[in-house]
């Protein structure tokens, strides 16, 4: 199975390469892709440059070009998708019906992935997107259980890609709209979810307060574990009761399962964090080539020691191991 | 779960002990802002691309504070005059943006080794005021790869040398102390 590893800056490239990824996926430095924050992502030039350090050490380079065009701006999109094919990438991860359309026709020999915002989370819409479009390989929405998983797998006419590790969405993969609801801004559409520039933090006699825009989010006690100011991830209060209601906040940690996944014909493994540092990805891409590496020689899964890493400082194997069905 | 525990780099967040906090706490401040002066230059002028990653952020204030140590700093990224202030406390007024934590995360952050969220996840650091611009800065940092003993001893010339290989085996033997001390390699306060 292929480790595939985010890069949110050149320099996390350098290091995904570095740490043993076989692809490393990222985006240009605009709402085309959807981790769209402030001070992340690639110049046209530190593409250009990134994917011919990769390609020179042997690890290809997966532009996400993920987030949905808007009306009148369609134009954005369509240069992104032509300016990541010049740069040499290869393959684009695309999610939008339009924008497949135009790469598959302006740029027929080009690799295309389809994304997890397009939540295809079953056979006839995955070859709708295979016929249609000819996607090579589906990155599956984190919905799935492993038995679901291997059905896709068997059923489709074209590889499967999985996450294995890092931040989880609330299963609403490009159709959430809770951070457009409290923000007016949200990741499908213009690539952030929950931005920044509407999140605040106050000190509260220890106890940090979190809110985005209007809403408080969460109060986390002294030493309480912390997590991103998502509305999903939000805790509630009713009567005297206070919990979460959509999601807890946990990183996906599939490691354990990778043995599973390579049983039900999953081709690559995607590393979920383009938003975080240096430290985060080489930590994360080493700790799961050693996994693989092991899984290869028919040795045991190492303990991978990335709990440190995770947020809320726990960790969860999401909907692989559904048991809610 | 079969994957537990934790990434030691991360984990190991030392406080400085209470006696060397003391003993810097009577120290006139001047000269420890006109060495970090000088060490912002370094650092800088090796690496002008993060004035570029914090696009419209460039030019804020904002305010450090290690919480092992008996001062502040305050950074004025503005790309013509670069400058950073040493103060006993943050000021009240002026500042976009606070970021608060042990020395020992604010320069794991700085150099690459640690990871920001991980330290937010953890309560070791706390941020307050103009989040997209702290987010800004950190891209910004994570991305330039600063390395603060090399670019420090740069100041130095013909000599950055020895004085980096000095400084990196004293604090290499001052870490091995703390982590003695301290027995777990965590800061008993902030992990």
């Amino acid at each position: 199975m292929e480790l595939i590893c985010p890069a949110g800056t050149p320099a996390a490239l350098r290091v995904a390469v570095d740490a043993g990824a076989d692809a490393v996926y990222c985006g240009f430095n605009d709402e085309t892709n959807a981790r769209n924050f402030p001070g992340l992502n690639f110049s046209r030039a530190e593409m250009r440059e990134a994917i011919a350090y990769a390609h020179t050490h042997g690890a290809r380079v997966l532009v996400a070009v993920n987030t949905f065009p808007r009306a009148g701006a369609v134009a954005l999109w369509e240069r992104a998708v032509d300016d990541a094919v010049a740069a040499g990438a290869d393959a684009l991860i695309v999610a939008d019906i339009g924008l497949l359309a135009y790469a598959a026709t302006t740029h027929p020999a080009q690799r295309l992935h389809l994304s997890v915002q397009a939540a295809a989370a079953n056979p006839d819409a995955i070859r709708f997107y295979r016929e249609a479009f000819g996607i090579r390989r589906v990155v599956l929405p984190r919905v799935l259980a492993v038995r679901e998983i291997a059905a896709i797998a068997r059923a489709v006419p074209c590889e499967t890609e999985v996450f294995v590790f890092g931040g989880l969405c609330v299963m609403e993969e490009g159709r959430c709209s809770l951070s457009s609801y409290a923000t007016g801004r949200s990741p499908n559409m213009h690539g952030v979810c929950s931005p920044a520039s509407h999140v605040g933090y106050r000190d509260e006699g220890g106890s940090m307060v979190s809110r985005l825009g209007d809403f408080t989010i969460n109060r986390f006690g002294p030493g309480e574990p912390a997590a991103y100011p998502t509305l999903c991830k939000g805790r509630f209060r009713a009567g005297e009761a206070s919990f979460y209601l959509f999601e807890d906040p946990v990183s996906l940690d599939a490691a354990a399962l990778l043995p599973a996944l390579r049983e039900a014909g999953v081709t690559a493994l995607k590393i979920e964090g383009r938003q975080r540092g240096r430290a985060y990805i080489e930590a994360v891409v080493r700790a799961f080539r050693r996994a693989l590496d092991a899984l290869d020689a028919g040795h045991p899964i190492p303990p991978g020691g990335l709990q440190a890493l995770t947020e809320g400082q726990t960790s969860t194997e999401g909907a692989y191991r559904k048991g809610w069905r | 779960m079969a994957v537990t525990g934790t990434t030691r780099d991360q984990a190991a967040i030392l406080a400085v002990p209470r006696p060397i906090s003391a003993a810097i706490g009577v120290l006139p401040l001047a000269p420890l802002g006109s060495a970090l002066g000088l060490v912002l230059g370094a650092v800088l002028r090796r690496h002008r691309r993060i004035f570029d990653r914090l696009g419209t952020h460039a030019g804020k204030r904002f305010g450090l504070r290690p919480t092992d140590l008996p001062f502040a700093l305050v950074l004025h990224a503005d790309p013509a005059r670069p400058h950073i202030a040493v103060s006993r406390h943050l000021p009240a007024h002026g500042l976009h943006a606070r970021i608060a934590g042990p020395l020992a995360g604010l320069a794991g952050l700085v150099d690459g080794r640690l990871d920001g969220d991980a330290l937010f996840f953890s309560r070791a650091l706390s941020v307050e005021g103009d989040i997209e611009a702290v987010i800004a800065l950190r891209n910004a940092i994570d991305d330039a790869g600063i390395d603060l003993l090399g670019d420090a001893a740069s100041l130095l010339g013909p000599f950055a040398g020895p004085a980096e290989r000095f400084a990196r085996t004293a604090l290499d033997l001052a870490g091995g102390f703390l982590q003695t001390r301290s027995g777990t390699g965590r800061s008993g306060r902030w992990n």
